[in-house]
């Protein structure tokens, strides 16, 4: 499991905008950087990220081998309902990590 | 008296922490718990500081509440081996002879991990150098080190960080060189790494040889930075470029 740093508030006013911001470590390695005995490391990124809000999706980045390691990634939303933020990176390699948080909608 | 001269020396010339010499976002990315990666690596620390490790089945949170203020007194004379221990050098003895585990290989990423778990406890305080006599010489050493040119290009830390400090190197800034912030998290590494790590940049950076991990001339260099910069605030983990 890769560590990750979640940040975002655990209660908001209803249509509130609150922030949002994730930090993943993942070395984001580019396919293109040769090794140290000269050959091509292979390519080893997140390609993809995916935040849902009781299941439906509010935001999606594509990640390019260009992204530098550790990716942070910040957003915004509207704060609608009381219920559970689901954070989902995608990658290389099968890399799968999902991440949870409960909010609390007043 | 030698080095209450310079202690004086040092008090009237404030020195200057590399955080003043980044942009902005940089210097953002630094004080933002959820922006800057030290804190993963933080994270980290603070699970391997809680876990039971070794024969002697202790964790370092058994023994250990905070240890606020320590990284900012460290480096420090070592009793037990008549020497001066860096923190990192501090957190494997009690790994070795508490816990009685593996010792792990600096630069490893558990051990830096734990380093900066400790380094933050202090953050914001200011660096104060241990006053033990036992320390003077090595200091006095790292000095001469931090004076002596070396290299294909020949060039001494100090022609850099003190004589040309404020001005560029290609595209860096030469910042005065100071060792307040390590742990520390370098963009170009895009890792964390120590200050020998950063050491050794700027040695290869100069094209001289960079000795092995834990030599006493990094142990020396970095009694010497501690002192020249006494009184900045302890900022690890620190975002560099
Ligand atoms: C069994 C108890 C025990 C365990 C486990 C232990 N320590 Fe310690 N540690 C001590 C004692 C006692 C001292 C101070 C006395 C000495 O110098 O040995 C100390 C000193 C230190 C210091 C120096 C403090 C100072 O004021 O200079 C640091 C840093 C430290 N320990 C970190 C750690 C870390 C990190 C771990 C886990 C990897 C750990 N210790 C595990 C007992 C322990
Ligand atoms: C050719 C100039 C040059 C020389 C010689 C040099 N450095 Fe540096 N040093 C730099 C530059 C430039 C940086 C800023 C980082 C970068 O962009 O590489 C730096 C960064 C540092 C830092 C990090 C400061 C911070 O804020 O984290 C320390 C510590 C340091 N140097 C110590 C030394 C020591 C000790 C020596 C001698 C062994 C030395 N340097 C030799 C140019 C130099």
């Amino acid at each position: 499991m890769a560590r990750v740093l979640l940040n975002l508030p655990r209660s908001a006013a209803k249509g509130a905008v609150i922030e949002i911001r994730t930090l993943i470590m993942h070395p984001m390695e580019s396919g293109f950087r040769p090794g140290m005995n000269g050959s091509i490391l292979p390519r080893d990124i997140i390609t993809r990220f995916r935040c849902s809000y009781n299941g439906e999706e509010v935001f999606r980045a594509e990640l390019s081998p260009a992204i530098a390691a550790n990716p942070f990634i910040s957003f915004t939303t509207v704060a609608t309902e009381s219920g559970t933020l689901s954070f989902t990176w995608e990658g290389d390699n099968d890399f799968r990590q999902t991440e949870t948080r409960d909010i609390a909608v007043t | 008296m030698r080095w209450l001269l310079l202690l004086l020396g040092m008090a009237a010339a404030q020195p200057r922490s590399g955080t003043q010499d980044m942009s902005r976002e940089l210097q953002a990315m630094q004080a933002d718990d959820s922006a800057n990666p030290g804190m993963l690596w933080m994270q980290e620390g603070e699970a391997l500081f809680q876990r039971r490790e070794g024969l002697a089945g202790k964790a370092c949170a058994d023994c250990h509440a905070s240890l606020a203020g320590v990284a900012a007194r460290y480096p420090a004379w070592d009793p037990a081996t008549a020497a001066p221990i860096d923190l990192a050098g501090r957190i494997q003895q009690c790994r070795a002879e508490r816990q009685q585990a593996a010792p792990l290989p600096r630069e490893s990423e558990p051990l830096l991990a734990l380093t900066v778990f400790v380094a933050r406890q202090s953050r914001g305080m200011a660096l104060a150098p241990p006053a033990d006599p036992r320390l003077a010489p090595a200091r006095a050493r790292g000095e001469a080190l931090f004076r002596q040119r070396r290299g294909q290009l020949n060039l001494s830390c100090a022609q850099c960080h003190e004589e040309r400090a404020g001005l560029r190197l290609g595209s860096a800034l030469i910042p005065e060189g100071h060792a307040n912030g390590y742990p520390q998290y370098r963009l170009e590494w895009q890792a964390l790494g120590s200050l020998q790590r950063r050491l050794r940049n700027c040695m290869v950076g100069v094209r001289a040889t960079a000795p092995a991990y834990g030599a006493a001339e990094y142990l020396e260099l970095e009694l010497f930075l501690a002192q020249r910069g006494a009184g900045l605030p302890v900022e690890a983990p620190a975002v560099r470029p």
